[in-house]
């Protein structure tokens, strides 16, 4: 069954947010997990994508995603009232959710996003919450007035200073990390350099710290093992066995390389499909 | 084919000379065990190696009705018939192969498919050597079972038949011939006969062999069946993992499609386990009974040092983006990549490392290497797929096995470093057990390594489903009737036998769905 957008906003630059018909899924969703959508049958592939939010009642969930390679630019192209053929999930084991006492919540860039869902479960659980998110500049900041809502204590980066703090997520993490009273628990989601660094940071705190890894996979249900991970030397599938892992057990410096895999081949795809899109007039749409 | 078209044409009617002067004696009642060891075996036509190599199309191209019934008329119609004590579902093989040296093909599908319901899929991946016709008694006559008649190949011709029958070719008109010629228009399509609704529910899990033939025996007995699909197309390891030149996907389509005209719902994108637990299917969705054919889980790989490199795939992987997302085409339609691979090592000895082997020569790798810790005599591929890998190029280095895979600054893989085995006593598997010779690394360049070694069970039901026990491998426990430890919950196929077979799974689909129907009426009959 298509899933129906009904409703598509540009967040920055190129981050986009989509409700789309999803009622099982919506159901079913627990913060911490994602789906993975392909937009046609035939020749489509599949990603990976975070759920930013779900309304159990309307039967939707909401994606967001960064447009960088031929599929998130496709998707981004795509119009309120369109349809996606295939969305499965949710997928990975749900976040665990407690409270802990204090936790901070470090986001970078489209981290945010599956971040936003996790910090609200675990404030709800009674956690005082910091959050620290963080982008390269003030256009690609997402979510920041969810955030402020949640968060007992806020703080925004920016790589360049055009807003927030002129910073890395690492620094303001590290600050509260020297506070008096420290996090129990910590929670990272972001590009893969920007979650190794906050990770060596919690570490040399002794801060539990729980990141969310974002590889590539191609059918998420454990069949596949394209997404397996090194965690404490030893291999984990990121489908089912994560997608959180301990922070300061991931091999990231693999993952990195890993998720370059393909990077020439989606350069490839994704230039073709600008080309195309010139061609029938789709760069004129948006 | 080109110059070879007049010869084959020669041949065809010595073929069928040969054939009616057999004929004639047959019907007298005359034709003696000599004169049918005295019918040379009848060669499987395929596309010639140097042509198919460059495309995804069916290397077997199935016997002519000449062929079919020269090849038929091979069997002796043994008294106690050996063939079907090898046969996993018990095709009363004897009798179909009987019914096709008559010519009457229609009485031999409904022969087969009182037994198994994808006679067109099991003819074409069934490891018959080792079934039907290892028990062979023209087989062992010759002490050779390639020599055996070919069960499985008659078995397929009398698949796309009935397939020709209801309009669905499945092979490119080129190589057709004679042998997907229509036969006799409005012959009834027997397997669609549904009973009176029962109105009870019923799920299936996993739309492959298994989950196929579930659905299918328990629809047929007037039960509401869904099956669920976790990828977004059908058909289990049939579309995602058998390469399209071994079984075409049209073919499973059909299965699919008949299934349908039954009345069976699919829902696709749908994951048991985390859409829907199992507990919810039964307490909220009212699913009366489930059977449950998830297939192959988590691929197996070596504990080498270098298989998180890039250019490092499972099988699994390797051959769910060429054959599910079609990588071959990436680039002209296709958005999923796969590694463009020059040089190639394929780690393992059974069909999927053949599988994974000859896509990568079609996906255009100059060099393939097959490396197997032991000889080609314990490999568990099919004897057909072995052949077709050599005739294709694929280099096998056997008693070899990688120690290490090697990368670059980048972590891209450039070689693999193997060690030289030896085989010892036999281990419990009954084979002989691989020993490594120290001191006998070697290395071998490659850009590819591909490790085909077997799949351990998928955890995601495991994960979700309290209640329901697992052995210690993470295989689902079921008695002898498929039934779990959970009340109207059923199992078969890889998630219970660990590696099982197209035909393994088919059988269990097939012995559940007895149970589910037997259940279910005792069910309705206390309500």
């Amino acid at each position: 069954m298509p899933h129906k957008i009904l409703a598509k906003k540009q967040l920055s630059e190129d981050v986009f947010i989509a409700e789309i018909e999803a009622p099982l899924i919506a159901q079913a969703r627990k913060p911490g997990q994602f789906i993975i959508l392909s937009i046609n049958n035939e020749y489509s592939e599949r990603i990976p994508l975070t759920i930013a939010d779900t309304d159990p009642q309307k039967g939707t969930i909401s994606l967001i995603w960064q447009r960088v390679g031929k599929t998130t630019a496709e998707l981004a192209d795509l119009q309120q009232g369109d349809k996606i053929a295939n969305v499965s999930g949710p997928l990975g084991r749900p976040t665990h959710i407690e409270n802990f006492g204090t936790v901070v919540c470090v986001g970078g860039g489209i981290g945010n996003a599956p971040l936003l869902p996790i910090a609200k479960a675990l404030k709800y659980a009674g956690n005082k919450i910091i959050s620290i998110i963080g982008a390269r500049t003030k256009k690609l900041l997402i979510l920041e007035e969810q955030f402020t809502k949640i968060s007992d204590e806020l703080i925004v980066t920016t790589d360049d200073g055009s807003y927030g703090r002129k910073a890395l997520v690492t620094e303001p993490l590290k600050e509260v990390c020297q506070r008096e009273l420290k996090p129990n628990q910590a929670f990272v989601i972001g590009p893969a350099i920007m979650m190794k660094f906050c990770c060596e940071v919690t570490k040399q705190f002794n801060i539990p710290t729980q990141a969310s890894l974002n590889t590539i996979m191609v059918d998420g249900t454990g069949m596949c093992g394209g997404c397996r991970v090194e965690i404490d030397g030893k291999p984990k599938f990121v489908c089912v066995d994560g997608p959180e892992f301990d922070g300061h057990k991931v091999n990231f410096d693999l993952m990195i390389k890993r998720l370059n895999a393909y990077k020439e081949y989606e350069q490839k795809a994704h230039e073709q499909y600008l080309k195309h899109r010139c061609k029938t007039g789709l760069d004129k749409y948006i | 084919m080109g110059g070879g078209y007049i010869s084959d044409e020669v041949m065809e009617q010595d073929k069928q000379k040969l054939l009616q002067q057999l004929l004639e004696k047959h019907k007298a009642g005359q034709l003696k065990p000599a004169d049918r060891y005295n019918i040379p075996p009848q060669p499987m036509p395929e596309q010639d190696p140097n042509e198919r190599t460059h495309n995804v199309n069916e290397v077997a191209l199935g016997y002519t009705e000449t062929q079919a019934r020269l090849e038929a008329l091979r069997c002796l119609g043994c008294k106690n018939a050996p063939c079907v004590e090898g046969c996993p579902v018990r095709i009363k093989i004897k009798d179909f192969v009987a019914a096709v040296a008559d010519g009457d093909y229609k009485n031999a599908l409904d022969i087969i498919k009182e037994n198994s319901l994808l006679p067109a899929v099991c003819g074409r991946v069934c490891p018959q050597e080792v079934q039907c016709q290892q028990t062979c008694t023209v087989g062992k006559k010759f002490k050779d079972p390639t020599k055996a008649v070919s069960i499985g190949r008659l078995e397929r011709f009398v698949a796309d038949r009935g397939l020709a029958v209801a309009g669905t070719a499945t092979i490119d008109p080129r190589f057709r011939g004679d042998r997907l010629a229509p036969a006799e228009a409005g012959e009834p399509e027997t397997s669609l006969a549904v009973a009176s609704e029962t109105g009870m529910k019923v799920a299936v899990i996993g739309s492959g062999p298994g989950g196929i033939v579930a659905a299918a025996d328990t629809r047929r007995a007037g039960h509401d069946v869904t099956i669920f699909e976790a990828f977004h197309k059908t058909g289990g390891v049939m579309v995602y993992g058998i390469p399209e030149f071994r079984l075409p996907k049209a073919i499973v389509q059909k299965e699919i499609d008949t299934l349908r005209k039954m009345g069976v719902k699919i829902v696709c994108n749908f994951i048991v386990g985390r859409t829907r637990t199992i507990d919810r299917l039964i307490k909220e969705d009212g699913f009366d009974a489930i059977y449950i054919g998830v297939g192959a889980g988590l691929p197996s790989f070596m504990g080498i040092e270098g298989e998180s490199l890039i250019g490092v795939y499972s099988a699994n992987e390797y051959l769910t983006r060429a054959n599910l997302m079609k990588a071959y085409d990436f680039g002209k339609g296709a958005d999923t990549p796969i590694a463009l691979s020059k040089k190639v090592a394929v780690v393992g000895g059974g069909n999927v490392a053949m599988d994974s082997a000859r896509t990568a020569i079609r996906l255009g790798a100059d060099k393939v290497y097959l490396v197997y810790r032991r000889t080609k005599k314990e490999m568990p591929a099919r004897i057909e797929e072995v052949h077709h890998a050599k005739e294709e190029g694929v280099e096998f280095h056997i008693l070899q096995s990688p120690k290490r895979i090697i990368g670059d600054e980048n972590s891209h893989v450039i070689a693999i470093e193997c060690l030289r085995y030896q085989l010892g006593e036999p281990d419990e598997s009954g084979r002989r057990r691989p020993i490594p010779i120290e001191g006998s690394e070697f290395r071998i360049d490659v850009d590819t390594v591909i490790i085909a070694i077997g799949n351990l069970a998928n955890p995601l039901i495991r994960q979700t489903t309290p209640g329901l026990e697992f052995n210690k491998w993470g295989n689902i426990i079921v008695d002898e009737n498929c039934k779990t430890s959970m009340e109207g919950v059923y199992a078969g196929g890889d998630i219970v036998l660990g590696a099982a077979t197209v035909i393994l799974a088919m059988g269990q689909g097939r012995i559940a769905a007895a149970a589910i129907n037997k259940y279910l009426a005792e069910k309705k009959s206390h309500q």
